[in-house]
């Protein structure tokens, strides 16, 4: 008995993914064996679990190829400048508290050029999840060097190999004041999910780093085979150490990758502290955002309404 | 678009002695402006410390972010979050900005910035006054593009031109310069603050139609698509990639034409509703000095002491300078023998003017280094000059 | 297999050939090893995988989320049936 294959169209509106992603934009543009689409898959699987409402998910990024992430996925979505993805989603979650707010965006985007950003909304717990794809280069400009790329490796910046001592992300998420850190491996597509679904529960800036193949750039230079070598190396190398220290958590070329959930601890989120302290400050008065003005004349109408009935 | 009168929240109303820079968060406040997020620098940060100050009483939220790429990107997000959203900087900072101007104009998406100016380049002159970011504020992004900057001469024209900026930037979904300078940032005067049902804000041009037929880009008329916010389950995509009216990426040369002409017809076919000037004297004028912001009220001493002594001069005072109103001065150059532009820069809004009158009378620049402004004598010459 | 009552899930692999970059992920890590990579070319010149063992398949939908290209999806032939 054989499958059935349904043809294009079909299978675009058949497809379960179809309600998180626009598929008529599919196919999409990353190389065979990059990791990037099995990070989205991760994050619709841990969407599929919840109970939030879809409507109510904004998805943003940065530049880059992990960028376009937020143009494949079928939710309020921001495609920014680069570096900027965190700052964007910052606003939209101040602007708009009820919105659950994921950034997805690449190694260089967030740490690099963006890596002000980053510290900062991780020292104020911002609410936000923030989805780091680390194939450990410049992928969409031609595989440069990182802050994350290992010593040693070749970048095309450093062809010649690295001297510069990369960010391991989780200890500077962690330093920063980041209330939720984990980091996973694209082959650990069961454990991303878990995490993000951790993430989208919790409270507070939460970080996923997803260490992830960039096939074409990064292991081509380094002569470290197709997208199935690099899942072949997650497999081996890679070691389960919840709760680890995050101080030694750090990855060398091509070494051992710890991984899982290092950082899981509450704190009030930026909002929760404005909220509290205008409300201890100010009083009753204080009410953020208060009411728009189409709500308050549904209001007015409304009770017009009621005392006419009463009448 | 909905006319609604202000939230009187937001409204302090009475008279008040306040600096430039006091009146600006007023007047935002008035807009219905709710969402602040800024970096402070000198001459501006009054105007954030004012915004800060008030926001808990409003029900605003003011974000002091981590440089100014960061509150202009915050705006962005607010913005598409729902909120009417603001920012205020000077020179080093509205440098930093740049490259998410572009983002904003790139998605339509509405916000007013203000530029209290100081004197450059680099760090220069930090306390001191100029108008030296006006070629910057007209071009200063990547890309071809336009936006629209005003510039108030005094603190009353500061709140009355935030509530200006704000209904502007819903209209047509574009960043609203308000370019005001040290000068009037830090002079203090009278400012009249209406009561909040006299005071007319626009509300956003919010979409209200069924869900599959929403795009968030209009490029086939003069004025932008209507907006959708964050959480209203119209699930819109915005990217500064070249995009098609869903708001996909669409990068072929044929879609970034009908883009780039939606977001530049969109400015200049309504220059005659977007603009506006304060004038005097035209009917008989010989030379008009055109001005802005606070180099206006030093020309407007030149332009006494002219009429004394018998010089028939008039005024044109730009509220709205970019877009700039071309046909307006054309016309005026085809009747007067000289047009007089001083400003607090090197000449840079003066080119504009030589390019639109074309030779069909003088144009003499009164330029000036910054740091101050014109001697009066200066302009009077200028003047004279224009007449012989 | 069976456990007592409960009987082994069993699900249809629906593969979108299009959409295929042949990157073997979907092969390599399915647990009961349903899928082969064919010898047939798709339209970009990727070999797709095909279903060589259909009755294996066991609904962990691994290969649903470990493919990069959105072209994988696997549904529950059970629901298939009573569905039709
Ligand atoms: C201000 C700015 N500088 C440089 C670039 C060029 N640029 C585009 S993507 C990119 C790197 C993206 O790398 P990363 O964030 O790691 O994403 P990846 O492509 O690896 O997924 C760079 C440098 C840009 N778009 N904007
Ligand atoms: S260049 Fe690298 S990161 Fe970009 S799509 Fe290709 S494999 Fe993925
Ligand atoms: S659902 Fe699981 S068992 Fe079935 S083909 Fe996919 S990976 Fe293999
Ligand atoms: S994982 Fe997807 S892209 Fe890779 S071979 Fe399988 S079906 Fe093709
Ligand atoms: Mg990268």
């Amino acid at each position: 008995m054989n499958a059935p294959m349904t043809d294009e169209e079909r299978f675009r509106k058949e497809n379960p993914m179809s309600e998180f992603l626009r598929m008529e934009r599919m196919p999409h543009i990353w190389c065979p064996g990059c990791g990037i689409g099995t990070v989205v898959n991760s994050f619709a699987e841990a969407l599929k679990k919840s109970d939030l409402d879809m409507d109510k998910v904004a998805v943003v990024s940065g530049i880059g190829c992990t960028g376009r992430v937020a143009g494949y996925m079928k939710f309020d979505s921001l495609h920014t400048t680069h570096g900027r993805a965190i700052p964007v989603a910052t606003g939209l979650k101040l602007a708009n508290p009820d919105m659950k707010v994921v950034v997805v965006s690449g190694d260089g985007d967030l740490t690099g050029i963006g890596g002000n950003h980053f510290i900062h909304a991780a020292r104020r717990n911002m609410d936000i999840t923030v989805i780091c794809v680390n194939n450990f280069t410049y992928g969409m400009t031609g595989g440069q060097v990182t802050p994350t790329t290992p010593t040693k490796a070749n970048a095309s910046t450093t062809p010649y190999g690295n001297y510069e001592y990369p960010f391991s992300l989780p200890f500077l998420a962690d330093a920063c004041g980041a209330t939720y850190v984990a980091r996973w491996t694209s082959l650990h597509a069961r454990n991303i999910t878990n995490s993000i679904s951790e993430a989208l529960k919790h409270k507070g800036f939460s970080f996923i780093e997803v260490i992830t193949p960039c096939t074409t750039l990064y292991a081509r230079r380094n002569r470290l085979g197709d997208g199935l070598d690099a899942l072949q190396y997650y497999h081996d190398d890679s070691e389960i150490v919840h709760g680890a220290d995050t101080r030694e958590v750090d990855i060398e070329f091509q070494s051992k990758i710890k991984m899982g959930t290092f950082v899981h601890r509450e704190k009030p989120t930026y909002l929760e502290a404005v909220n509290t302290h205008y409300a201890n400050v100010i009083g009753d008065e204080y009410q953020l955002y208060g009411k728009t003005t189409p709500e308050r004349e549904a209001e007015k109408k409304a009770q017009e309404q009621a005392n006419q009935g009463s009448k | 678009m909905r006319k609604v009168a202000a939230d009187p929240k937001g409204v302090d109303s009475g008279s008040h002695f306040m600096d430039g820079d006091h009146a600006l968060a007023e007047g935002a406040l008035a807009a219905g402006c709710r969402f602040f997020a800024g970096y402070p620098i000198t001459p501006s940060t009054e105007v954030a410390e004012r915004f800060a100050e008030r926001c808990p009483h409003v029900g605003g939220l003011f974000i002091q972010m981590e440089d100014e790429i960061a509150s202009i990107a915050a705006l962005i997000g607010g913005a598409w979050g729902g909120q009417k959203v603001m920012t205020v900087t000077s020179g080093p900072g509205f440098s930093l900005m740049m490259e998410n101007i572009g983002l904003a104009v790139m998605t339509e998406t509405p916000m007013v910035i203000c530029n209290v100016q100081r004197c450059g380049p680099s760090t220069g002159l930090p306390t001191l006054t100029a108008q030296q970011d006006m070629m910057q504020v007209r071009w200063g992004s990547q890309g071809d593009y336009r936006i629209i900057a005003l510039s108030p001469d005094s603190p009353q024209e500061c709140f009355d031109l935030a509530i200006e900026a704000f209904n502007l930037s819903e209209t047509y979904r574009v960043p609203v310069f308000i370019m005001t300078d040290e000068t009037v940032g830090h002079m203090h005067e009278k400012v009249v603050v209406p009561p909040a049902e006299q005071i007319e804000v626009l509300d956003r041009n919010w979409y209200t139609g069924p869900k599959e037929d929403y795009r968030p880009y209009d490029f086939t008329g003069n004025l932008p698509a209507p907006m959708v916010k964050a959480g209203d389950g119209y699930r819109f995509h915005t990217t500064g990639l070249t995009h098609d009216e869903r708001g996909y990426p669409a990068g072929s040369v044929e879609v970034h034409k009908k883009l780039l002409d939606h977001l530049i017809g969109k400015i200049d076919n309504n220059v005659d509703k977007i603009s506006k000037t304060e004038d005097s004297g035209l009917g008989d004028a010989e030379v008009v000095v055109i001005s802005y912001g606070i180099t206006s009220r030093i020309a407007a001493k030149a332009i006494a002491d002219g009429r004394k002594a018998g010089i028939k001069v008039g005024a044109m005072r730009l509220i709205t300078v970019w877009p700039l109103c071309e046909n307006r001065i054309r016309e005026i150059a085809s009747k007067v023998k000289g047009i007089v532009v001083p400003e607090i820069n090197m000449g840079q809004v003066v080119l504009e003017v030589e390019r639109v009158v074309g030779g069909r009378c003088k144009v003499i620049s009164v330029p000036h280094a910054g740091g101050a402004v014109h001697d009066p004598e200066v302009i009077l010459d200028a003047i004279k000059e224009a007449v012989k | 297999m069976r456990f007592g009552k409960l009987k082994q899930k069993t699900g249809i692999v629906h593969i979108n050939k299009l959409w295929c970059k042949g990157c073997g992920f979907c092969v390599k890590y399915c647990p009961t090893g349903v899928l082969e990579l064919s010898k047939e070319y798709n339209h970009k010149g990727y070999h797709p995988p095909y279903v060589k063992h259909a009755d294996q398949c066991r609904l962990c939908k691994f290969c649903e989320v470990i493919c990069p290209e959105f072209t994988i999806y696997v549904t529950d032939e059970e629901e298939e049936n009573h569905s039709a």
